[in-house]
């Protein structure tokens, strides 16, 4: 039996010291939001925080995380996708098909609280997932709306949302 | 559970199902404690789940759903992978519908309810970049007959003739007396009407959500982790499994020693799947899949097992000056224009192998009973995987159905069932309990369904004047046809080989004239399995056709843009792209110190495309992509800003295949396993990308596919006018760039 603790609650779960945290996460503790892409720590789509550090899930193993470091996913950004990442994704329509977004999104929010104002070389050092539909420039461009305080309009996709407002 | 507003095939289904069949998909809804204490959610979407948690809707029409509260339902028949077709089938049947855009959602009929049904929703197909333009029409049509049932009933119910009614935003009004009911109110009476017969469409110039920039329906869920895909797939009892089949095409299984893993914890069962794979069912999928890759196997690797890229290299070559051929396009006499010409100029070319790398590898989840078979998947071909599900489950179509799942990609690859039969192979073997495959990253690369492989020889004639007078373009190699539709090719004819490069026709013509032209095929196929893949044989076309005509303009002392638009001039679609991009790059201008451009122009899946690459190559040969300015002009856009989120994603996809893409055959397998091994673009290679969109009107043209054909020779061409290095072979990677 080991002990986590996920998106700030204590966790118990069952498997093998050598069973990647990713798997854990998502076959014992049904959290699915981090995808597996590759198993190799190759492509980030498993990206979690451990302790505020981004980390490619798939290649942890579970006997390498104690119940001590705080590991929040996907699920534990926000209670309702308002982390500012999430607003500028949502308003920016990032996603395509949307598999790696959450990795994306974990990547991105680490950076942005390493460096709430990134510039172009240090979104290419920090984003180093892959993405198969090819949203990269609207990722670079809604991290740069979060370090613009939030400013949809300042990406000038002119996208007209549901509820009337534009991005 | 309220069925009413179901379509009658699963109404049928669920009526025919035990009442604990219908007691479970509620059931599916709740969060179950599991073992061990865990809290571990279940979550199910199919058809019905709108119901469940929504209340009673009435379908108005096969297309469209309205519930009391005025919330509308649109039935969307293609699969959404990414592309934004859920979006954009949506807005067209609303434009029309004339509903409250902002209390809209979709959902997927099945295809065993289309089955049911007489094919009410068509075709399922999602590929092609087909799904608007080929269904535009009929699903227009749906959102006119539904809004002409809604303002009858209306009428009706107040005893005034319809004419004097309209309707918008889901608003109907009496225009003589200002009185106003709403849809939610009169859906049920319109729902036991009789469909008009006779249904107008607007003019595209009335259109007023068509067109808009509007924001896609499925994002917010993409960026909370709520989404579930196939993979994420949780049901009760549920098993999951790993496989491995024979990595040698056209090998099988000798042996395996299921004994050495079947103690492992976890592991329930090991299972043949067919003569050629082994699979592993446990609890969880990561010791089925640790269990599988420590389940020794010997495979007999069957007559393939020596094959090699480079032997199959040779064999393309030979088909480049074979005597037989099949004749895709010709006028006038290439041949003889050549053999009489001033001078001659020749190029040989060739792409290779490419697996579609979705970000979510295969899988699917299946459930059988001798009753009755059940598959969760992403497809790209709700109707196919039905069929691939009752074929390998034995049990009719009528038996069987399909819960599309959103697809973590597509691109092709999952326009294919073999994945699909593959679960129900497994869960046959353990009837009642639903078993879900999921497919390694590994399996995935090598049991891929690859852009085919071929070579190409580009040969020109030129009159003393540097005047073209003939072309010949002779293909060698794979046919995809022969690998996934062999019953389609006749007398050795694959007419997919030729898109981009026929006469004529709204589909993928070529946008040049040459008083003497031919262009054939020898089909050359290898062992390897070929699929269609995101721009399909437009590609390595629009690579071979647009690097050649650059090279006659550097032959010929002229501007490649110059030579195009003389060569275009009875092309003025094909033009007008070119030109519009000549116009946004400022090509009559330098580029920026140190930067060269390249152009290319192609057409396919029923638009006209065109971009301009801006290039810099270092002295120590790195290439960096500053700037893309590329045009598409697919008739009618539907959706601007995903139109462009399209074309961006065109180019890192083309660029991925240009720069990296290679799938290596060596002892009959393929070498490349892993994004280790298959780099892909990443965002630091990324350039901008301005889109420019030339909606000319009167046609429907895909926009998903196209653009990805002008990537790598944009690229290619910039490259040559960089560094006077001309690249024929891809990958870029295995190219110095550095001057000599």
């Amino acid at each position: 039996m080991a002990r986590l603790n996920v998106n700030g609650a204590v966790r118990d779960c069952q498997a093998e010291d050598d069973t990647p945290l990713l798997w854990v996460l998502r076959e014992q503790l049904g959290l699915t939001g981090s995808k597996y892409g590759c198993g190799v720590a190759q492509c980030g789509a498993c990206t979690v925080h451990i302790d505020g550090v981004p980390t490619r899930s798939c290649v942890r193993p579970l006997a390498s995380v104690d119940a001590n470091q705080k590991i929040i996913t996907i699920e534990g950004l926000s209670r309702d996708g308002s982390h500012p990442v999430q607003k500028a994704w949502a308003a920016l329509d990032v996603p395509q098909c949307g598999f790696c977004q959450s990795g994306m999104i974990m990547a991105a929010v680490a950076l942005l609280k390493d460096k709430p104002k990134p510039t172009d070389a240090d979104i290419d050092e920090a984003m180093t997932n892959i993405c198969r539909c090819g949203t990269y420039n609207r990722i670079r461009a809604a991290i740069k709306v979060v370090a613009n305080g939030g400013d949809t309009k300042s990406a000038a996709l002119a996208i007209q949302h549901a509820d009337g407002s534009v991005a | 559970m309220n069925i009413a507003h179901l379509p009658r095939g699963i109404v049928a289904a669920l009526a025919e199902a035990p009442a604990t069949e219908v007691s479970r998909r509620n059931f599916l809804r709740a969060s179950v404690a599991a073992g061990g204490g865990l809290m571990v959610a279940f979550n199910v979407p199919m058809m019905g789940e709108a119901v469940a948690q929504q209340g009673a809707g009435v379908e108005v029409q096969a297309w469209v759903v309205v519930h009391p509260d005025d919330r509308v339902v649109i039935r969307i028949a293609r699969s959404e992978m990414g592309q934004g077709t859920l979006t954009g089938l949506a807005q067209m049947v609303v434009e029309e519908l004339d509903a409250d855009w902002a209390r809209v959602t979709t959902e997927y009929p099945t295809p065993g309810q289309n089955l049911a049904r007489n094919r009410v929703w068509g075709n399922f197909g999602t590929g092609g970049s087909q799904g608007i333009r080929q269904s535009n029409d009929y699903v227009r049509r749906g959102g006119a007959t539904a809004r002409m049932l809604l303002v009858q009933a209306a009428a009706d119910a107040w005893g005034v003739p319809a004419a004097d009614c309209r309707a918008a935003s889901s608003v109907i009004t009496h225009v003589p007396t200002g009185r106003t009911t709403t849809y939610g109110k009169v859906a049920a009476a319109a729902a036991k009407l009789p469909a008009p017969t006779t249904v107008a469409l607007k003019d595209p110039k009335d259109w007023r959500l068509v067109g808009k920039r509007m924001a896609r329906l499925d994002t917010v869920d993409k960026t909370t982790g709520k989404q579930v895909y196939g993979m994420d797939l949780v049901l009760p009892g549920m098993l999951n499994a790993a496989i491995k089949d024979c990595p040698v095409f056209g090998g099988k299984i000798r042996s395996i020693d299921a004994a050495a893993i079947e103690k492992r914890p976890g592991v329930r069962k090991v299972v043949r799947v067919g003569e050629t794979a082994v699979a592993v069912v446990a609890d969880t999928w990561w010791r089925a899949k640790s269990a599988l890759d420590a389940l020794p196997i010997v495979w007999d690797e069957g007559p393939h097992a020596k094959a090699s890229s480079e032997a199959f290299a040779k064999v393309l070559k030979e088909g480049l000056d074979a005597p037989q051929a099949v004749v895709g396009n010709q006028n006038g006499d290439a041949r003889a224009a050549i053999a009489a010409a001033a001078r001659k100029i020749e190029a040989v070319y060739s792409y290779p192998h490419q697996n579609h790398a979705t970000m979510e590898p295969m899988n699917a989840t299946a459930r059988y009973t001798p009753g009755r078979c059940e598959v969760w998947c992403p497809t790209q071909n709700g109707e196919a995987a039905l069929a691939a599900t009752a074929e390998a489950s034995g049990l009719p179509a009528a038996k069987c159905d399909v819960y599309k799942q959103l697809l973590g990609g597509g691109f092709g690859r999952r326009g294919q069932s073999d994945y699909v039969r593959q679960a129900v192979l497994i869960a046959k073997e353990m009837p009642g309990i639903p078993v879900k495959l999921i497919w390694s990253r590994e399996e995935d690369m090598l049991h891929g369904m690859f852009h085919p492989v071929t070579q190409c020889k580009m040969t020109a004639g030129l009159d003393a004047q540097g005047n073209i007078t003939g072309v010949h373009m002779r293909i060698s190699g794979q046919s995809i046809l022969a690998s996934v539709a062999p019953q389609a090719i006749r007398d050795g004819r694959d007419p997919v080989v030729f898109q981009g490069l026929n006469a004529s026709g709204p589909e993928a013509a070529i946008g040049y004239s040459f008083p003497n032209l031919l262009i054939d095929h020898a089909m050359r196929n290898p062992h390897v399995p070929a699929g269609f893949w995101r721009g399909v044989n437009l590609n390595q076309n629009a690579i071979y056709l647009e690097s050649f005509i650059d090279e006659l303009a550097h032959a010929t002392r002229q501007d490649p843009l110059a030579l195009r638009r003389k060569l275009m001039a009875n092309h003025p679609k094909h033009l007008a792209v070119l030109n519009a991009v000549a116009q946004r790059v400022g090509w009559d201008q330098p580029a920026p110190a140190g930067v060269f451009r390249g152009l290319a122009q192609t057409m396919g899946f029923g638009s006209y495309v065109a971009a301009c690459a801006e290039v810099s190559v270092n002295k120590d040969g790195h290439l960096k992509i500053h700037r893309i300015v590329a045009a598409t002009d697919c008739g009618y856009a539907v959706n601007p800003q995903q139109i462009e989120a399209q074309v961006e994603g065109s180019f890192v996809y083309g660029l991925s295949a240009a720069l990296y893409g290679e799938c290596t055959v060596q002892d009959g397998r393929m070498v490349q396993e892993n994004f280790h091994t298959y780099p892909v673009m990443k965002i630091d290679e990324m350039p901008k990308v301005e889109t420019v969109i030339v909606a000319s009107g009167g046609f429907w043209g895909g926009v998903g596919e196209p653009t990805i054909a002008v990537a790598a020779p944009a690229v290619l061409n910039a490259i040559f006018a960089a560094t006077g290095k001309r690249i024929r072979d891809l990958p870029l990677k295995h190219h110095n760039l550095a001057a000599a």
